[in-house]
């Protein structure tokens, strides 16, 4: 955790000077007891009405210096947490950025989620409460005991038993429940997945009738979580009973062994109460300092979660290099992938090259390698072997900004940000002028719609773009892609929701926008790649096939297998029955 | 009490609680008993120390009778408590389990159209989160509003009979605690909204850049990213310190007027008991109750902002469990049998909103056996049909009957039995694959589940899974492919093979080998059944009996392969384009 806390330094002062305050405040508390023992054994015993007034007024006045005292300790507990928590989010969000999209992949965006917000929170929570109370608690109890001392040392000796008995009770039923507490979590976790799978199923369950099964399954579980959440209560249930015995008969106790210290005069009156004010003072700041335990140990395991992200590295060595003229545009040499954690290579030896201004098909079935062969361009993995070379140069050696300059990417997910569509499409270049952002609609077959908006370019994008439609969408990423004039334009499965004449047309204006761009286009359908100048055909991370589509059909079984799945002119299924398993 | 929340909630609730009425009843008067005894104890322990008034002066007898009292009323007290906290758990979960179970069944019968229009994270927030904050609000409402108040009343009977003029003191200063506490909570509310408000947009900013990182890398967009999300994380610094620090004022603050209570109570104490007009032992009994008194008073209104909160989510419960639900089934609802398989659309409406018309005087006449294949780009709203036939909507005007009967006129349960139903969309629920595919037929034999397995080509992959039949699957269907959940899908139906199919052929993201599995079972299936096929493949298309074509949520053309080529209209463009290029 050492290097966790070592964002809390720009805090020092406020993480010193806010339980020092508190602290203070406490020394005050604990002065209460003694006043008020003054007040009954000179005040009173004394029949001195000056005494009586300056201790009350004492006592207000230690009030009030313990209140000044305990608001400006929130102050500094508060901006430190507050502050720490701000410095944690910005360096866990730019480490996150800087993590390779196969590191970031591997941990999982709602993972990484989860960890910025709630987990920073926990921690900001934990924190705040530790520079207030931690101290706080222990020196009430303690210091309690030690007055104690200070008033009687034999009548202190019932402190030291009591102490321990109350923690004892108190941390053990809490020891109990916590487990049994996590298991009523993991309850309520099912039901809440039952509620929603009734929810998205709801078309399916109804279609077969399935409707009572389910409200049987769930009213099952729902008994079995609550009888789970009484059984937890009933032992939960003890602690303020148990707590409230134990304080008491310790209380008579208290009162009968200061009976016998005042008959003999070794003790006063006045005394007595005082010790019993201290007992009574035990019981509440064990209390609290049980539940801080608890919020401080969330506050820590997610510390602990935050910093195994900020330890992680970014799992890729950057280079600066800008690329040779005179060389193919893209070239794969006997690449290789195995993905982090997989068993198997998900890409084997895959080798060709694309010239500038040629048109690049993949095609394949799911998992057959497709998306891989594009994650490797703009080097969001790195080659296991063999290598990836743009402009003659390994992708290894560049500045991953310079080769990223390069590629205008549509990923298969059509994702816009929240914002406008010019912000949208200055993504991808800052500089872009408005004509070059309309010539990049219009090459996206977008121009229209986009025209036909409130606001043109200005037109508001929702968060992940939900206000406009999927085929818009997809049109939309295609003109980002498109804006920032690239030397290779990847398009992966980017026209899948486009209808087919929308598609053939994106594709015919894309090659008459610029010929010399080179154009990778991954699809599943053969009619999206069949007029590329070479088509690689995919089968289980292999090439089973490269050439243009008349060559295929003639030498590549795989290609004709999905042209005539496609295209096939007899009757549905009949004619596959030979490929069955 | 004031709140936005229906008045009747309120009322709803006390029903609900009405249910249990002897578990409240023994609740209210161990609550009572409890409160007694605890503010009877600080009285006894005063008689204790009256008796021990100084050296020589002490009652030893008397004290020990005392405290024998003390320790018997603790022990009372103790019990009381314990039995009031299990009779709360238990009313407050059982009521809880009967809301969730209502809003469950509610779920089940709650027509499609509002199913759809409500997202589902917030039904399933109604369900899970709503109810929990509701019982924390309910429990604390038990278990804390009836002591509170008990001791209030209870305390201020004791002290009026001990001392009146002191505690009239109590009584004026006390409020002063109350008017802190809401003043800085009034205050507070504000900054707490600031605070959620930004981060819920900061939140909303993450979830978009780390969630689409590749398309932030692919653009070199980390830094501008960076810049904006520490403009955003400043603003949430600046509102989170302040709601830290303005809500941990309202314990000091608090505390402050506690203790200045205390100090009165202290000085107008001792001076009545210099008059002889209070004794000492009377004297630290009232201080106890002045520490004691304000804490019911900060409790309560703890509970009243808690319990405002639980109303306003019971309110949300409720317009759940009494949302109207589907068209209830006429009394003499015909149960239909074994359909022949015909199919009548007669002059039907329909749309899903009343100002936007989509289906318009739509007739057609299936007969059995016969396919219809509906056609049309992405999002033409095919599956309105769908929700149609299966009575997941109804029609606003017209008919469908099924063998001649009007499909509001037999039971929902038999006119689903009729048909199956495999959509593209798979869902699988949580369970075995065994739980899946019996779904439509519980009482399957092994034998006859392995055979309809082996009929649409899934028997093969399921016998590899680690459990075979019993292997668990998520909703999500964890780690099978798409085209192995839409074989489980189509096996569910195979295995009950009813008269009538309603299948929807899968566009992509199905590798070929697999698609071709499937139209093999979808053909093994559809011999001599009324089937309604959401098509995509030409094959299935051009040997349809009738293709509806449709746009824009609009059935454009009617009529099979040859007679729509031959008006070239809709129908003939996407034709070509798919097809011709």
């Amino acid at each position: 955790m050492k290097t966790l806390f070592s964002y809390l330094k720009k805090y020092r002062k406020e993480a010193i000077l806010g339980p020092l305050f508190k602290l203070l405040e406490a020394s005050f508390e604990l002065l209460i007891p003694l006043v008020v023992a003054n007040i009954i054994d000179v005040g009173i015993a004394g029949a001195d009405e000056g005494i009586i007034i300056r201790d009350a007024v004492l006592m207000a006045a230690l009030g009030l210096i313990g209140m000044l005292f305990s608001i400006t300790a929130q102050y500094f507990s508060a901006k430190a947490a507050v502050g720490l928590a701000a410095t944690l989010r910005h360096e866990l969000f730019s480490h996150i950025q800087s993590l390779s999209y196969s590191k970031a992949q591997t941990i999982g965006t709602s993972t990484l989620l989860t960890r910025i917000t709630s987990d920073i929170n926990q921690v900001q929570t934990g924190l705040n409460l530790a520079l207030r109370l931690l101290l706080r608690s222990p020196f009430i109890v303690f210091g309690a005991m030690i007055m104690a001392f200070t008033v009687n040392v034999k009548a202190a000796l019932i402190f030291v038993v009591t102490i321990p008995l109350l923690a004892l009770v108190i941390f053990g039923i809490m020891k109990v429940t916590t487990p049994l507490y996590k298991k009523v979590q993991s309850k309520l976790d099912g039901l809440l997945r039952m509620t929603r799978q009734n929810l998205t199923g709801v078309r399916v369950i109804r279609a077969f009738n399935n409707e009572e099964k389910e409200l049987a399954d769930f009213e099952s579980g729902n008994e079995a979580y609550t009888q789970m959440q009484q059984h937890v209560g009933r032992i939960s249930a003890l602690m303020n009973p148990l707590t409230y015995m134990i304080i008491n008969a310790a209380t008579a106790v208290l009162i009968y062994y200061g009976a016998l210290r005042v008959n003999v005069g070794e003790l006063t009156q006045g005394q007595v109460v005082a010790l019993v004010n201290y007992m009574s003072q035990i019981l509440v700041e064990l209390i609290k300092f049980a539940n801080l335990i608890v919020t401080i140990s969330k506050g820590m395991a997610s510390a602990g979660r935050i910093q195994d992200i900020l330890q992680m590295e970014s799992g890729m060595d950057i280079l600066e290099k800008t690329g040779k003229s005179g060389t193919a545009c893209l070239e794969f040499d006997h690449v290789s992938l195995t993905y982090p954690n997989a068993g198997a290579e998900s890409l084997t030896d895959i080798h060709f090259s694309v010239g500038h201004g040629e048109t690049l098909g993949v095609i394949g079935g799911t998992g057959s390698g497709k998306s891989s062969v594009v994650n490797l361009i703009p080097r969001f993995f790195d080659a296991t072997a063999g290598s990836v070379r743009v402009d003659g140069e390994d992708v290894r050696e560049y500045g991953p900004e310079v080769l990223r300059a390069k590629i205008g990417i549509v990923p298969q997910k059509a994702v816009l940000f929240k914002g406008t569509i010019r912000s949208n499409l200055q993504m991808a270049d800052p500089d872009a002028d408005e004509a070059a952002m309309w010539e990049a609609l219009r090459i996206a077959q977008a121009e229209g719609f986009v025209r036909e908006k409130k606001g043109g370019l200005d037109a508001e994008v929702a968060q992940e773009g939900r206000n406009f439609s999927g085929g818009q969408r997809q049109r939309l990423t295609i003109a980002r892609a498109l804006t920032r004039r690239p030397e290779i334009l990847i398009l992966d499965d980017s026209a899948s929701a486009l209808d087919y004449m929308t598609d053939a047309n994106l594709r015919r204006a894309i090659r008459q926008a610029d010929p010399d761009m080179t154009v990778v286009i991954v699809s599943q359908r053969t009619a999206s790649v069949r007029f590329a100048d070479r088509i690689l055909v995919l089968d289980d991370g292999r090439a089973v096939g490269l050439g243009t589509h008349d060559e295929l059909m003639k030498s590549c079984p795989v290609y004709r297998e999905i042209y005539d799945s496609q295209f096939r002119k007899e009757n549905g299924g009949k004619g596959a029955a030979g490929h069955e398993e | 009490m004031k709140n936005k929340a229906n008045p009747g909630t309120f009322a709803k609730i006390m029903k609900r609680v009405r249910g249990h009425w002897l578990l409240l009843a023994v609740s209210i008067l161990c609550a009572a008993a409890n409160v007694f005894l605890a503010l009877y104890i600080p009285v006894v322990n005063g008689r204790a120390i009256d008796y021990i008034i100084g050296e020589g002066r002490v009652d030893l007898p008397a004290v020990i009778d005392t405290l024998t009292v003390v320790c018997v009323c603790a022990g009372l007290a103790a019990a009381a408590q314990w039995v009031m906290n299990i009779c709360n758990n238990r009313m407050t979960f059982e009521i809880v389990r009967d809301l969730r179970n209502d809003a469950l069944r509610k779920i089940e019968i709650l027509p499609l159209s509002y199913l759809d229009s409500h997202p589902h994270g917030e039904i399933v927030s109604r369900v899970i989160a709503d109810v929990d904050q509701f019982a924390d609000g309910l429990l604390m409402g038990f278990s804390q509003l009836f002591s509170g108040i008990l001791t209030i009343l209870g305390t201020l009977v004791v002290m009026f009979s001990v001392n009146w003029q002191i505690a009239l003191l109590v009584v004026f200063i006390t409020p002063l605690s109350l008017f802190v506490a809401s003043f800085i909570a009034r205050h507070t509310f504000d900054m707490f909204k600031l605070q959620s408000e930004t981060r819920g947009e900061q939140t909303a900013y993450m979830e978009e850049m780390i969630g689409n990182s590749e398309v932030v890398k692919a653009f070199s967009y980390e830094k501008q990213s960076l810049e904006k999300f520490d403009e955003i994380n400043e603003r949430v610094k600046k509102y989170s310190l302040r709601a830290t620090f303005y809500s941990s004022l309202t314990n000091p603050g608090t505390r402050f007027v506690n203790n200045l209570v205390y100090a009165a109570v202290a000085l107008a104490g001792a001076l009545s008991a210099l008059r002889g007009r209070l004794s000492v032992g009377q004297l630290t009994a009232f201080l106890s109750y002045a520490n004691q008194y304000t804490k019911p008073f900060n409790e309560i209104s703890g509970v009243i902002t808690e319990f405002q909160n639980a109303l306003a989510c019971a309110g949300r419960i409720f317009e759940l469990i009494e949302a109207e639900p589907q068209t209830p089934e006429p009394e003499d609802a015909v149960v239909l049998g074994e359909a022949g398989g015909s199919v009548d659309v007669d002059h039907v409406w329909f749309s899903y909103v009343p100002d936007q018309k989509l289906i318009e005087d739509f007739s057609i006449s299936v007969k059995p056996g016969q396919r219809v294949a509906i056609v049309g780009p992405t999002g033409c709203g095919k599956t309105t049909i769908i929700n149609l036939l299966m009575r997941f909507y109804d029609v606003d005007k017209g008919a469908i009957q099924v063998t001649g009967h009007d499909i509001r006129e037999v039971t929902r349960r038999s006119l689903r039995e009729n048909y199956g139903m495999v959509l593209q969309e798979t869902w699988l629920k949580n369970g075995t694959i065994r739980e899946n595919l019996c779904m439509g037929k519980p009482d399957a034999s092994e034998e006859e589940m392995i055979a309809a397995a082996k009929a649409a080509h899934a028997h093969s992959f399921i016998r590899r899974l680690p459990q075979g039949y019993d292997t668990p699957i998520t909703e999500s269907g964890g780690g099978l492919s798409q085209g192995q959940k839409q074989l489980l899908c189509i096996t569910r139906v195979m295995l009950c093979l009813p008269p009538m199919l309603i299948l929807d052929e899968a566009t992509s993201s199905i590798d070929t080998r697999t698609e071709i599995l499937i139209q093999n079972a979808f053909a093994r299936m559809m011999e001599g059944r009324t089937s309604f096929i959401v098509a995509h493949r030409l094959s299935t298309i051009r040997t349809a009996d009738i293709i509806l074509v449709m746009r824009d949520g609009h059935i454009v053309e009617q009529g099979n392969h040859e007679q729509l080529l031959a008006k070239n209209g809709f129908y003939a463009e996407i034709y070509n384009a798919q097809f011709m290029e």
